[in-house]
């Protein structure tokens, strides 16, 4: 089984994440399925990352933790978020195929990524949910 | 699950090297890595334990260059093959392309690969796909332990034990010294891309 993005719906993507998050001060932002593929990947041009290895842990871990709270009685982990020093990282599921991570520093708040990414979550919604099999 | 980026003309693939523990899927990575350092561009995740076993995963990304004008993204991963691992395994098949079953040639390993790919069989269901229609090669590792006088069971048992309803292509090999390892994944990245080729015009 496969699926395919077209330009159009791709640009759509990256335009969303560039105007939602890159220009708010996020580092970088990608937007991959759940077998680890990466469907769009955005930086702000100074914070470049392994981002092929990083989607295949990030798919993993969001896999790890969501059966983790399905063992304890809990749907899903609403919030996954790790915190660094310099570098945190924010998971957002999109559908239940897709999975937004975006990278921040300190000088953007939590609260004020969480509902950028909320909204931008809704846009790509729209966008993925044609091609979405459940 | 392959995806297909129109605007990059890309298309990432995921390959699972699969089998029972201590087989020989992470040393399969681990020579393909040495092998195509040219192409692969990051260095090879592994999670390990202390004790040098797979724990979750081990992944390589390879760019085998294109196909039909699509770069093609080979994205290789490893299961932890302990019977005890069985849901971070699970978690690595999810979207799966293609699958290499790394056997034991080993005598002394017998069940362990019959189990191995029964497992395989009940956690393809969990994801609704078949071990009868996922691309699918098989490799039956170690060969190379017969020169050291330790038994190996001859080809055709280990055909008759894992592929005799299967019947996909087989291959002898040695992960250790890199005997067909390359054989091996030529063979898997053929079979999954033209799995997928209807979408790829």
């Amino acid at each position: 089984m496969s699926y395919t993005l077209g330009q159009q719906q791709l640009d759509n993507i990256d335009e969303i994440l560039q105007t939602d998050l890159i220009d708010i001060g996020v580092h970088c932002v990608f937007l991959i399925d759940m077998s680890g593929n990466i469907i769009a990947s955005l930086d702000d041009g100074e914070n470049k990352h392994d981002i092929y290895s990083l989607a295949a842990l990030a798919a993993g871990n969001f896999g790890a933790v969501s059966a983790m709270a399905k063992i304890v009685g809990e749907g899903e982990f609403s919030l996954l978020f790790h915190k660094g020093k310099k570098e945190n990282i924010h998971f957002s599921k999109v559908l239940t195929e897709f999975l937004l991570i975006t990278l921040f520093g300190n000088d953007l708040s939590l609260g004020f990524l969480r509902l950028k990414v909320a909204e931008s979550v809704e846009k790509i919604k729209k966008i993925l949910e044609p091609i979405h099999t459940p | 699950m392959a995806f297909v980026n129109l605007k990059k003309r890309e298309v990432q693939v995921k390959i699972v090297y699969y089998g029972p523990g201590r087989g020989g899927k992470t040393t399969n990575l681990e020579y393909i890595y040495g092998k195509f350092n040219d192409r692969i561009q990051t260095e090879m995740v592994t999670v390990k334990t202390h004790g040098d076993r797979t724990l979750f995963f081990d992944f390589l990304p390879i760019d085998i260059g294109k196909i039909n004008g699509y770069t093609a993204k080979m994205q290789l991963y490893t299961v932890p093959g302990q019977v005890k691992y069985n849901a971070t395994r699970r978690l690595v098949l999810r979207g799966v392309d293609g699958i290499v079953f790394v056997a034991d040639s080993m005598a002394v390993r017998r069940e362990k690969n019959i189990l191995s790919l029964k497992n395989l069989h009940e956690n393809l269901k969990n994801y609704k796909k078949s071990i009868f229609s996922i691309p699918l090669v098989f490799q039956y590792n170690k060969v190379d332990l017969a020169e050291q006088g330790i038994p190996i069971l001859p080809f055709a048992t280990m055909e008759k034990d894992l592929n005799s309803q299967l019947k996909r292509p087989a291959f002898e090999a040695s992960a250790v010294t890199g005997t067909n390892v390359v054989s091996t994944l030529k063979k898997i990245i053929t079979m999954t891309m033209s799995s997928i080729k209807d979408e790829l015009k």
